[in-house]
């Protein structure tokens, strides 16, 4: 196994140099947006879209920046000034093939993203507030990939949760959208808790929270106890950010937000972050054999759970978002194997932000010429109407199914190949993923695309404007090359090695596998196509939902994540918050007022004594100076 | 030798008190006028006094000043800063501007556009000179290193906030007012008890804090001695169980004063922790370390807790605080350099984070009359700006990375973890549990947010008028500190940790910090 | 011989105060509390005597001054009241209380 290689102080200037700009621009985008608010009306959308592509520039010439120097030259640190000096903490960004595959991913997908959106908004009047929040996103996600060590990350990590926050409830005066994106926060803090916790062990445990300082040499000395530890935690945190169980619940919600929001944050990019941390955190996961047997369980378990959901939903975005779920568990499960892993779990990831945010936006242009309907019951037929969104689609819809030659067929037998080899059981259970998605991929495109019409009546669906389809054709391209490019000759595996590491035996791409694991692969999707064909594209589709059987309420409603989580946290959390509360009011400062009112209350007793008798005071002196002079006698002091 | 900076810092306010006092009737806008311009000046003079500050060794108070006040009793009024007290003494500096721009209609009385008595019509002059006197008194807490005189102004400092609760707050002030002078002047009386105990026992016949440092020996009396301090700032500070008295009178007061109660005069408890209890008794802090963390624990997710369950929104704020206040005291106790630091910065961050978060809400209660947050609903729509300043303001309060109340937490919490003091399963324990406020934090402040600007407006919120340019002017500085800060904390931390570094070495714990210096010379 | 003196200043000043304590009429009350302050002085008297020297009787006048004065004032009240009030009667003056 070949180990990654060092990082190095990058002191020469160029793109590397510069770096920073590529965080810089974007955010310098979102705050001349927010600051100079109305002024930017007319041009704001614009500033948003060349600061995107400009941060788009700087990438691309950091990428052949890196690819011109030598293999283990390739890890570049840029120290940019010094953060927390009593934790010995800069912060500086970390220029290598990881980082530089992500912020390409970022840039690229955001700038087209972008670009749809000027359209896709175009009616809405709060368009410059929604560029200046994507621009927030790309500079914060961006700082979470670039950043050189684990602070900088969390900074990145929940600035790209706030950009989530503002984006899910940008129509925030709809009551569904302000709970989702308060639902989206608060269940990715409960995965920022583990991740807080586990930079707190590796800090005490190796006195630094820079990558540079936490490679597999450097933590090779703690207990396994304590790698194991860090490994959940980090897990743990990956869980939330990128909705794998059991933090899973708030993703469905998220899709309140604006599609092209869905696509580039909740489908692309940000949910992929936990990815990236499992594989930027690799030393620790290689040093511990359960946190990575872990990682792979919750890879498995939500890959078949998100494909369960998406296929019991009836409006595209949430089905979409299932399906984002369980090829995010592909990525988890892929992260978890290690360095033969890695790579795939990357080119799966840039693979699936291409053709996700494909769909996605295709999704969105669909709903653009539908009056914003959502539900897939009330579509049908529209390829005639919408033929490059639909053409796009496709390819997309190819692309996930894992279709020969298309981008997923690579990057996905990847990841079941390899899991394979660790145990039959999480190859198979990933090839029955697979069939699943074949099933419910198929189940959209017949119902939205072909059969009757059963469109509302005041639907005259139309194609978008070209503004729109144009990333749509540039994303589709992607989807079609990118997991060939990738795979071939390991080509990705090869330009990440010096970051990640290489596995001792490098497997040998082909160009159409003919292993038992991949005709058997593409047998479970044909079966799931077919099924889907015969109940969505052969038959009527009911307009209104039918009941279903047990297992279709059970996903769809989502799995009985919400209930679950409703009686188990939200119910009682909001029993012993009303208990806290009763207790402060009543116990505690009832024991505070109560001594006051007792103290308040005796001195009214005590007071009763002045009677205003001026006879009484007489007698009370009179009995006063009796007992002094008895005292007196009784000590015999006279 | 003595630097005249420390004593100017404190007459300028109190001339400009005077003088405000003494205007003729009817002067209201010109009363205002001279006690923001009487504020600013007293900002620029901090500014330059803290540009001339450094951590440089050899004297531990720098800018110090020592003159005999009652000689008999060897009572000086005797003043000088380190770091820490810097950092305090600017946050007053920087806070009592804003609250002076913020309060400008405050003491005229505020209605809301449906008419509702917001705060009651009060006399201007007498709030705005009240206002110039507490912010000397301020600076004089923070200054003193006479341990006589900082009980003065520990006490003193009551008088003019009383006197803002009680007669310019809002329908409950007298409960809220009386309330909080009580439980101070409990808290303030068992201080006195241990300040002339530390005198007898110490026997040095001196206040002076730099003399009295390690004249304790005795572990009993340190204990005693250690217990009338500690609860003294406790109440001050405020730590549960002795919290209740703050929700009440941070409601109540109107929203300037709220912003010095619980940004700066709070800080006096937890200021007296790190300075006093610490250094005069050390191995009586040692002993008590456990119980304490235990309480700063249980304020940490307590005021969490009861924060998700509040209806009023300054309620709400200010049990965040109790919250916050328990980060800070967990900080304190860590005994590690980086808790400590983290504690100390997190004193000036929560004064910023807090006090911005203080003002929003009270721009909104000033508009609709009602801190009830079941009143509002939608003001996004109508009020955008508010609304983003309010929101900046609410994730200070739940520490989002990126702003400023984050790096002290984040210091916080993982020095705590990383204390090497006294084995290190307890204080890991605690550094764990603490961070689950972290969700809850998301919870309240989030939730708050929904309630009030999110979902469809509500009918009274219509009429709401945005921020007008005054109003931007009090919330812009703030949030420019708290995000400037939450990037770039050095300059804040290169101030604080000299003087962390001589706390700890004079409370004899074990820190790496030191002997890592000690090595490296 | 002292004794018999010393006794009946003890009956004056325990007529007085018995007076003070169950006569209402202020008058009384008060020619009570004069005759308390005459076994006062009959006791100062027979200690001089009986120890010789003069201090007990200066006080004696002492205190027959600082009654008189008393008197004055203390009329001047009870004639007050009774205006006001037609009454004499010190349990009918119990404003000041609780």
């Amino acid at each position: 196994m070949e180990s990654p290689a060092e990082i190095i102080q990058h002191t020469a200037g160029g793109a590397i140099g510069v770096s920073w700009l590529m965080i810089a621009l974007p955010l310098l985008g979102a705050f001349i947006l927010l600051v100079f608010n109305r002024f930017t009306n007319r041009w704001g959308h614009l500033l948003g879209v060349a600061m995107s592509l400009a941060s788009f520039a700087v990438a691309v010439l950091a990428f052949v920046e890196l690819l011109g120097l030598g293999e283990d030259q390739r890890r570049r640190a840029v120290r940019l000034y010094e953060f927390i000096p009593s934790l010995k903490l800069d912060m500086g960004l970390l220029v290598d093939p990881l980082s530089v595959s992500f912020a390409l991913l970022i840039t690229g997908v955001g700038s087209l993203i972008h670009i749809y959106s000027i359209g896709y908004m175009s009616h809405d009047p709060d368009r410059r507030r929604f560029f200046s929040y994507l621009n927030l996103f790309v500079a914060a996600m961006l700082l979470l990939v670039l950043s050189d060590n684990y602070v900088g990350l969390f900074i990145g990590w929940e600035g790209v949760g706030l950009a989530s926050y503002l984006l899910i409830g940008f129509w925030q005066f709809k009551p569904s959208a302000a709970v989702a994106a308060k639902k989206a926060f608060v269940v990715n803090r409960v995965g920022d808790f583990g991740l807080l916790v586990g930079m707190f062990i590796i800090w005490t445990s190796f006195g630094s929270l820079a990558f540079k300082d936490l490679g597999a040499q450097q933590i090779g000395t703690a207990s396994d106890g304590t790698l194991t530890a860090i490994g959940l935690l980090l897990l743990l945190g990956a869980c939330g950010k990128s909705a794998q169980l059991p933090l899973q619940s708030w993703l469905l919600d998220a899709m309140e937000g604006p599609t092209p929001v869905s696509a580039l944050i909740h489908a692309a990019t940000m949910v992929t972050a936990g990815v990236y941390l499992v594989v930027r955190s690799g030393a620790f996961f290689e040093a511990s054999d359960v946190a990575s047997l872990v990682v792979t369980i919750v890879g498995v378990a939500t890959l078949l759970a998100g494909a369960i959901i998406g296929c019991a939903k009836d409006d595209i975005k949430k089905g979409l978002a299932g399906s984002t779920m369980s090829q995010i568990g592909y990525m988890m499960l892929g992260a978890g194997l290690g360095p033969a892993g890695y790579a795939f779990a990357i080119a799966h990831l840039i693979a699936h932000g291409f053709f996700k945010a494909d769909m996605f936006l295709g999704a969105g242009s669909v709903m653009h010429g539908m009056n914003d309907e959502v539900d897939m019951r009330k579509y049908g037929g529209l390829r005639k109407y919408m033929p490059i969104t639909f053409a796009t689609f496709m390819v997309g819809y190819l692309a996930i199914i894992g279709f020969p030659f298309l981008s997923g067929f690579y990057t996905k037998d990847g990841i079941i190949e390899t899991a394979m080899e660790h145990g039959a059981w999480m190859g198979w259970l990933a090839v029955l993923g697979a069939g699943i998605t074949g099933f419910y991929m198929s189940r959209m495109i017949f119902m939205t695309f072909f059969g009757e019409k059963r469109w509302e009546k005041d639907a005259h669906p139309h194609e978008s404007p070209s503004v729109m389809t144009v990333p749509l054709i540039l994303l589709s391209i992607g989807s079609i090359v990118l997991g060939y490019f990738l795979i071939m000759d390991n080509r990705l595996m090869h330009f990440l090695a010096p970051a990640v590491g290489m596995p001792e035996h490098a497997p040998v791409p082909h160009v159409f596998s003919t292993t038992t694991v991949g005709l058997s692969t593409l047998a479970l999707v044909a079966v799931g196509a077919a099924i889907a064909w015969m109940k969505y594209g052969r038959a009527q589709v009911p307009a209104v939902q039918p009941r279903g059987s047990f297992l279709t309420t059970f996903a769809r409603r989502d799995l009985y994540g919400d209930a679950l989580n409703e009686s188990l946290f939200m119910r009682p959390g909001q029993w012993l918050t009303r208990i806290a509360v009763y207790f402060d009011n009543r116990g505690i400062d009832g024991l505070v007022n109560g001594l006051a009112a007792g103290i308040g209350g005796s001195s009214g007793r005590l007071r009763r004594l002045q009677t205003g008798f001026a006879r009484t005071y007489a007698l009370s002196i009179l009995i006063g100076a009796a007992l002094l002079t008895g005292a007196l006698l009784l000590v015999g002091n006279i | 030798m003595s630097s005249l900076w420390l004593p100017i810092l404190m007459a300028v306010p109190v001339l400009g008190a005077i003088v405000v006092a003494l205007l003729p009737k009817g002067s209201d806008k010109l009363a205002k006028q001279v006690t923001l311009l009487v504020s600013l000046v007293v900002l620029a003079l901090t500014l330059v006094m803290a540009f001339q500050f450094t951590g440089a060794p050899g004297d531990r108070f720098k800018f110090a000043a020592t003159y005999d006040w009652i000689p008999s009793f060897g009572v000086h009024f005797g003043v000088g800063v380190d770091g820490i007290a810097l950092v305090l003494i600017a946050l007053s500096a920087v806070l009592v501007p804003i609250v002076v721009l913020a309060s400008w209609h405050d003491a005229s009385g505020v209605k809301a556009a449906d008419g509702t008595v917001v705060a009651p019509k009060r006399s201007v002059k007498t709030y705005f000179s009240l206002l110039l006197v507490l912010e000397a008194m301020m600076i004089g807490v923070f200054a003193a290193t006479d341990i006589f005189l900082f009980y003065v102004f520990f006490e003193a400092m009551l008088i003019p906030m009383y006197f803002m609760i009680g007669s310019y707050g809002g329908a409950q002030r007298s409960y809220a007012a009386v309330k909080f002078l009580l439980y101070s002047l409990f808290g303030g009386l068992l201080m006195l008890v241990a300040v002339i105990g530390l005198y007898v026992v110490a026997g040095k016949g001196t206040f002076m804090f730099p003399e009295l440092v390690g004249a304790i020996q005795d572990p009993v009396t340190q204990k005693w001695l250690f217990a009338g301090f500690f609860i003294a700032f406790a109440i001050k500070a405020p730590l549960w169980p002795v919290h209740t008295w703050l929700p009440d009178a941070a409601a109540q007061a109107p929203a300037g004063a709220a912003v010095l109660l619980v940004g700066v005069l709070d800080k006096v408890g937890t200021y007296g922790m790190l300075r006093f209890c610490l250094e005069l008794f050390p191995d009586a802090a040692k002993a008590f370390t456990m119980p304490i963390i235990v309480l700063a624990v249980i304020s940490i997710i307590y005021g969490a807790i009861v924060a998700i369950g509040q209806t009023d929104m300054k309620r709400l704020i200010a049990y965040t605080s109790i919250s916050h206040f328990g980060f800070i005291v967990m900080g304190v106790f860590a005994m590690s350099q980086v808790a400590q630091e983290g504690a100390a910065l997190y004193m000036v961050n929560h004064g910023f984070a807090t006090g911005a978060l203080f003002l929003a809400a009270g721009f909104l209660i000033a508009r609709r009359g009602s801190p009830h947050i079941a009143d509002y609903g939608g003001a996004q729509k109508v009020t955008p700006l508010l609304a983003g300043f309010f929101l900046v303001a609410g994730l200070a309060g739940l520490s989002l990375p990126g702003l400023s109340s984050f790096v002290s937490e984040f210091m916080v919490m993982i020095g705590t973890y990383s204390s090497p003091a006294f084995g290190s399963g307890a204080l890991t324990v605690a550094a764990i549990v603490s961070a689950l406020a972290v969700i809850l934090a998301a919870v309240y402040i989030l939730w708050m947010v929904q309630r009030t600007l999110n979902g469809p407006t509500a009918e009274p919120v219509k009429a709401f008028k945005d921020l007008n340019a005054r109003e931007v002017w009090v919330l812009a500085p703030l949030v420019a500190l708290i995000i400037g800060f939450g990037f770039f904390p050095k300059p804040l931390l290169d101030v604080i940790t000299p003087a962390v570094t001589s706390t700890l070495s004079n409370v004899q714990v074990d820190n790496p910090a030191i002997a890592e210096k000690g090595a490296g010379q | 011989m002292t004794t018999h003196y010393l006794i009946l200043s003890g009956l004056l000043f325990a007529i007085g105060a018995m007076g003070v304590l169950i006569r209402r009429n202020a008058i009384v009350v008060f020619m009570c509390v004069e005759l308390m302050l005459n076994a006062c002085n009959l006791a100062f008297v027979t200690f001089a005597r009986q120890v010789g020297n003069l201090e007990g009787q200066i006080i004696a006048f002492f205190v027959m001054v600082v009654a008189a004065a008393e008197v004055v004032v203390g009329l001047a009240i009870i004639v007050t009241i009774f205006r006001t009030r037609r009454s004499a009667s010190v349990d009918d003056a119990n404003l000041l209380k609780y």
